[in-house]
């Protein structure tokens, strides 16, 4: 009876917020997570009837062994994080940019127009050309939901997502019309660009790389010291505050979209001229979608960008590995980032609480005094 | 005439798994869970329901409506599942709805096609199908012949595959509980102000859960319907991506659905119907892949329209996307 | 058997993070009585008596309800052992009827029967004196309305036990009138009544017994007959306290905002102020009261270009060129900041507006000025150092100047909002709820900061909810009601009775003019 009554004391589990926790456990956690998420991942692979311990090997080393599978994914992970850089500023003003998709295929299209009509041009002038278009496409792409949202509060989730399927159809109608290789014998694709065209390459990989290390940077110092990251911070934390500080919040909305699209616009012209060298329904290829989570995983860190866009491009690079060495589908590597997502996401609520077992209180108490 | 009752007949059968997508979102919303992850769960559903029968064949299985049951149980309990990880992230976990829901659709995206592509392979054929007869439950008409046969509403109203009706009892049965139940005020008290409902006794998990985790099983149901169903999908195969948009177009016409499951019935068609005119009334200076987009074009154009008319009973619940925590201060 | 309390705290904790808010109280409920729990803001009553609502859950001590032990995991626990809770905040579904709300979470047996519900809502209404239309939204109501349907909610419920928390600080004096007539209905009829509040006039007229509660501590329970304001006052702020506010002359008051029939619409079109006429004078405080919700935000927002004007005139002198008369309608908002025009206002949340709860205190120094330094670059340096002043001179409490203010306990909050604002050294000050949830100490440096502003010849606007403090301290109050102006009165002069009268009169007779 009494024990029955103490059971009925206080709830089984409880919760309270902790204060800072130190760097090191942060990460334990979130490595812990991730090892989680392998061996739940392996799950997928034992029911292929796989061992997963070969099959994780068989991802490293289709990604990383040699020189030159390094070097895909290397070039795998270019626009992932570009992509990822550009969302970050519209995440951090809490603009729900799922965008990013259609942002890299309108850039990719811009671009591919000035390689297909303009290939006479001098190299430096027409990528210059390429550059520019590709931007402002991206950026319009990503200005077109912002202003919508900023006159007229219009969801920014769906609206983004709307205009993906949109960029997507307006490729393959050019790929299946005005803009049709004659010489694709019936098959609707489009030209191989100009070497005209095409990015030089540093290290056997095209220069983008060094493109997006140098946006890394630059988006670092953008959104920690500049004033428009301090505005971008300040619309994000709550728009009533921007607006008492005399900020013009819809002008912040438009500019930060506007730059969003326009980074994401220059990944697509990247992935045209620097890997692909032409232009197909593919040429985003979820790259848009990944970003999101490189994004989120970072917490908007553009260096911890690097880090998770990398692991995330030996994922796939290691899963299009696999398809072939244990015919294992590709479609792994959705699976398996999802499930590294999930426990990330997961994770991120043992940072920030403690929970409280019934009984073990004092013990979890202690615990939680070192860092108060 | 004749072309006009095809092209509402063909816009009914695209129509409804559309519905059942809304219909499975509209639930989740109302309870305040805003599941991004629609198009995810149709897949694991789809996949799931197809992969279900495929086995129950195999093994040997021959009578159709036991291949059925185990497609709609397999269907339900995955796209379920897919949910349930989402709320146990969102509403458990307190994660951000947004993220959640778009790791859902990649996992779910990833889960169907891997299965799909492996399930294939492994089979002589190459394919992942499922016999003729369970592909004549999801394709032929419920009702006797003579009925089918009756002019015009023969066609339009009785020469469905059950799925059809199916979809459409939910919408009503959905209405009717939201609106004249207690449980259905209580869910909606949920999704406007948890906080409320919480000081009122009702447990805001548990009905966030249960509203999340059906809408997902429904959602499963369009899935499995885009997947066995020849009209709107492939008809019993598996076909990599098969899904393709079909569960964030359903996202979207919840919306212009102003959450209610009536108006969801209304909205499906209109987009059922959109996807398939080209079809039907094909317009010679429109090349076909920008008649594709009108349904995504048409969308964005709505939501517009939606953020433009500020009316107190047209207003998504209160605290859509936002995660409760009693103890927070 | 029976025992004479309804409800027993033995030895109640609880914390929040690294703040206690109840530390070891052990507290009384008796059958049949009204019991205030009086403290100030932040001192924990509402804290102590969610765990009997069953929103928080002690992290030690026990509860006794009729002489046993409970364990109050839920609001559905409460409900169970009959105790209702009226928050301060009403916890009521904006979409959905009274009748709707009443019955919200139920779990009764049979059909969902919305006439018979109708009907018993009414019996309750009769029974106790209230006046409601079952079938009335939530969002066509008016803040006393709303109250009602909150009480009647936890009658429905069979509650026996009924926790109010600060219910009058919505209600006009009449309408407490009114409220209190109702609760003594109930203390009649059996019920055991709690009504949390820090006003004294309220304990003294409602309970039977006091309980007061100070910095999370229990103090003492006295019973009212036997008391005075003057010892309650002194337990519940711990010392003897001089209740006189400062309040010198003006000196050489100078015309410095002309406000002419200003009328301003909300997003839907209703009008929230309407031919509001004024002046405010550089050397002066002036007052604003009114029930919450009378216009007094769109007021200030109006003023400082952050709500659209739909007719009427904004007029401002500078006090380098007095006899220059500039419009302010139509000015973007940094315009007028620029002009001299600063206003700190304090939302319910303290953070909502004004301050940014992720940012530390220099990032919020630079909120308002972050663009007159470096144009694409901002430079810190100067803005750091205003942190650290404000946090020596005003005593900012936290562990350092980029600790995000969301981590600071209101008071704090509230110091670096209202400090940045002088900071700006504005001729024209609206300080709105500057003292909204501060304690006595804190509310007093926020006082003369304001009277060190008025001696500089600033032009001060104070919105204030406490009627008491605005008789102290301003020289002029203007009275609003419904968004229009229902008098300016000598603050000197004008008694508290006027001031309630004016703060309801344009509201009832709907139309009439109350000048």
């Amino acid at each position: 009876m009494t024990e029955h009554k103490h059971s009925q004391r206080e709830p089984l589990v409880r919760l309270a917020k902790r204060d800072d926790l130190s760097r090191g456990k942060k990460w334990a956690i979130r490595l812990g997570a991730i090892v989680l998420a392998l061996l739940v991942g392996s799950l997928f692979i034992l029911v292929l009837g796989h061992n997963p311990i070969e099959v994780y090997k068989g991802i490293v080393s289709g990604s990383l062994s040699g020189p030159s599978t390094r070097r895909v994914t290397v070039r795998l992970a270019i626009p992932l994080l570009g992509a990822a850089l550009a969302l970050a500023p519209a995440f951090k003003m809490k603009f729900w940019n799922i965008g990013a998709e259609g942002q890299i295929m309108v850039g990719a299209i811009a671009a591919t127009y000035f390689a297909l009509f303009w290939s006479h041009l001098p190299k430096p002038v027409l990528l210059l050309l390429m550059v520019i278009a590709s931007l402002v496409a991206g950026g319009i792409w990503g200005l077109i939901p912002a202003f919508f949202k900023a006159k007229w509060g219009t969801n920014e989730t769906l609206f983004t997502l709307m205009l993906n399927y949109i960029a997507l159809g307006i490729e393959s109608y050019l790929q299946n019309g005005p803009w049709k290789d004659p010489q694709g014998t019936g098959f609707p694709i489009i030209a191989m660009f100009d070497q005209n065209a095409r990015l030089p390459k540093v290290f056997g990989v095209h220069i983008g790389w060094i493109v997006v290390l140098l946006l890394t940077f630059a988006m670092f110092i953008y959104m920690t010291q500049s004033r428009h990251g301090y505005e971008i911070s300040v619309v994000g934390e709550s728009q009533r505050t921007a607006r008492y500080a005399g900020m013009n919040v819809s002008k912040i909305i438009m500019r930060t979209m506007f730059l969003s699209g326009a980074i994401a616009g220059l990944m697509g012209f990247l992935v045209v001229s620097g890997a692909d060298y032409t232009l197909n329904a593919g040429t985003s290829g979820g790259v848009g979608f990944t970003a999101i989570i490189v994004a989120w995983l970072a917490h908007l860190n553009p260096f911890a960008m690097v880090l998770i866009a990398g692991l995330l491009a030996v994922l796939t690079k290691g899963s299009n590995a696999i398809q072939t060495s244990f015919k294992i589908p590709a479609s792994a590597a959705d699976v398996l980032s999802a499930i590294v997502l999930f426990f990330m996401l997961g994770c991120e609520f043992f940072i920030n609480y403690r929970v409280i077992f019934r009984g073990k209180k004092s013990v979890a108490e202690k615990g939680g005094a070192d860092h108060g | 005439m004749d072309n006009l009752i095809n092209f509402l007949t063909a816009g009914i059968l695209a129509a409804a798994p559309l519905l059942f997508g809304v219909l499975g979102e509209i639930l989740a919303e109302r309870s305040g869970n805003l599941n991004l992850g629609v198009e995810g769960m149709m897949f694991m559903g789809g996949i799931a329901g197809i992969v279900g029968i495929y086995y129950y064949e195999k093994a040997g299985g021959t009578n159709p409506y036991v291949a059925l049951i185990i497609g709609l149980v397999c269907s339900l309990a995955c796209a379920g599942l897919g949910a349930l990880i989402f709320s146990v992230l969102t509403i458990t976990l307190r994660a951000n709805q947004n993220v959640t829901g778009l790791a859902l659709t990649m996992f779910g995206t990833g889960f169907g096609n891997y299965f799909g592509e492996a399930i294939g392979n492994a089979d002589p054929s190459g394919f992942l199908s499922v016999s003729t007869a369970v592909k004549g439950i999801f394709n032929s008409p419920v009702f006797p012949q003579p009925l089918v046969e009756l002019p015009i509403v023969g066609k339009l109203l009785f020469s469905h595959n059950f799925m059809v009706y199916l979809a459409v009892i939910l919408a009503v049965v959905m209405a009717f509980f939201l609106g004249r139940t207690r449980a259905g005020l209580n869910l909606r008290a949920v999704g406007e102000s948890p906080a409320t409902a919480d000081a009122a006794g009702i447990n805001v998990p548990k009905y966030r859960y249960l509203a999340t985790c059906l809408g997902g099983a429904m959602t499963g149901l369009g899935g499995l319907y885009l997947v066995m169903n020849a009209g709107a999908g492939v008809g019993g195969a598996w076909v990599h991506n098969c899904i393709s948009g079909y569960g964030w177009l359903a996202v979207a016409l919840v919306i212009f659905a102003v959450w209610s499951p009536k108006r969801a019935i209304l909205c499906s068609l209109i987009f059922g119907g959109l996807a398939c005119m080209r079809y039907y009334y094909p317009i010679s200076f429109i090349p076909s892949s920008i008649y594709d987009i009108v349904p995504y074009i048409v969308t964005a154009v709505v939501l517009v329209f939606v953020s433009l008319k500020h009316n107190r009973s047209n207003q998504p619940p209160e605290s859509l996307g936002l995660s409760y925590f009693r103890e927070e201060r | 058997m029976q025992s004479v309390n309804a409800v027993e705290l033995r030895n109640v904790t609880k914390t929040f993070g690294s703040v206690t808010a109840n530390n070891n109280v052990s507290l009384d409920i008796r059958r049949g009585e009204i019991l205030a729990l009086l403290g100030e803001n932040g001192s924990g009553k509402t804290t102590l008596m969610n765990m009997l609502a069953g929103i928080y859950f002690p992290d030690s001590g026990q509860i006794l309800v009729n002489g046993e032990e409970v364990a109050i995991r839920s609001p559905k626990d409460s409900f169970a052992l009959k105790i209702g809770m009226i928050h301060q905040h009403f916890k009521l579904v904006d979409v959905f009827t009274a009748a709707e709300n009443i019955v919200l979470g139920l779990k009764e047996e049979g059909k969902f029967d919305r006439k018979a519900i109708s009907r018993q809502i009414r019996e309750i209404s009769s029974r106790y004196g209230f006046d409601l239309d079952p079938d009335k939204k939530i969002y066509d109501m008016a803040v006393s309305e709303k109250q009602t349907v909150e009480i009647i909610k936890v009658l429905y419920r069979g509650a026996d036990i009924l926790i109010l928390d600060e219910p009058t600080a919505v209600l006009t004096p009449q309408e407490t009138e009114k409220l209190f007539a109702v609760l003594r209905n109930m203390k009649a009829d059996g019920k055991s009544i709690v009504i949390i509040t820090h006003k004294l006039t309220e304990v003294m007229a409602i309970s039977d017994r006091v309980s007061i509660l100070r910095k999370g501590e229990y103090i003492d329970t006295v019973d009212t007959q036997t008391t005075s304001p003057q010892a309650l006052t002194d337990m519940m702020v711990g010392r003897a306290v001089t209740l006189n506010i400062d309040r010198p002359l003006p000196e050489n008051p100078q015309r410095r905002l002309v406000v002419k029939n200003l009328t301003c619409l909300d997003g839907q079109g209703v009008k929230v102020l309407q031919d509001v006429s004024f002046s405010a004078m550089g050397g002066e405080i002036l007052g604003i009261a009114g029930i919450a919700g009378s216009g007094q935000k769109e007021l200030c927002e109006a003023i400082a270009g952050l709500h659209p004007v739909a007719s009427g005139q904004i007029l401002y002198s500078s006090p380098n060129d007095p006899d220059t008369v500039e419009p302010l309608v139509g000015r973007s908002p940094m315009e007028i900041r620029d002009m001299g025009i600063s206003l700190a206002f304090v939302p319910e949340d303290r953070l909502g507006m004004g301050l940014v709860g992720s940012m530390g205190m220099t990032g919020n120094m630079m909120l308002k000025s972050y663009d007159k330094s470096g144009r694409f670059f901002p430079t810190t340096k100067p803005f750091k150092d205003l942190a650290e002043n404000i946090r020596e001179e005003l005593g900012v409490v936290t562990p350092s100047i980029s600790t995000p203010v969301r981590k600071l306990s209101g008071g704090n909050v509230q110091k670096v909002l209202v400090g940045r604002e002088i900071a700006s050294a504005p001729s024209l000050l609206m300080a709105a709820y500057p003292v909204r949830g501060l304690d006595i100490n804190a509310s007093y440096t926020i006082y003369h900061l304001l009277n060190k502003q008025k001696a500089k010849g600033v032009a001060v606007i104070y919105v204030g909810e406490d009627l008491d403090v605005l008789l102290e301290l301003c020289d002029r109050i203007l009275v609003l009601c419904g968004g229009r102006v229902s008098g300016i009165v000598d603050g000197r002069t004008v008694t508290k009775e006027e001031i309630g009268l004016m703060m309801t009169r344009i509201g009832e007779g709907n139309g009439h003019d109350g000048t």
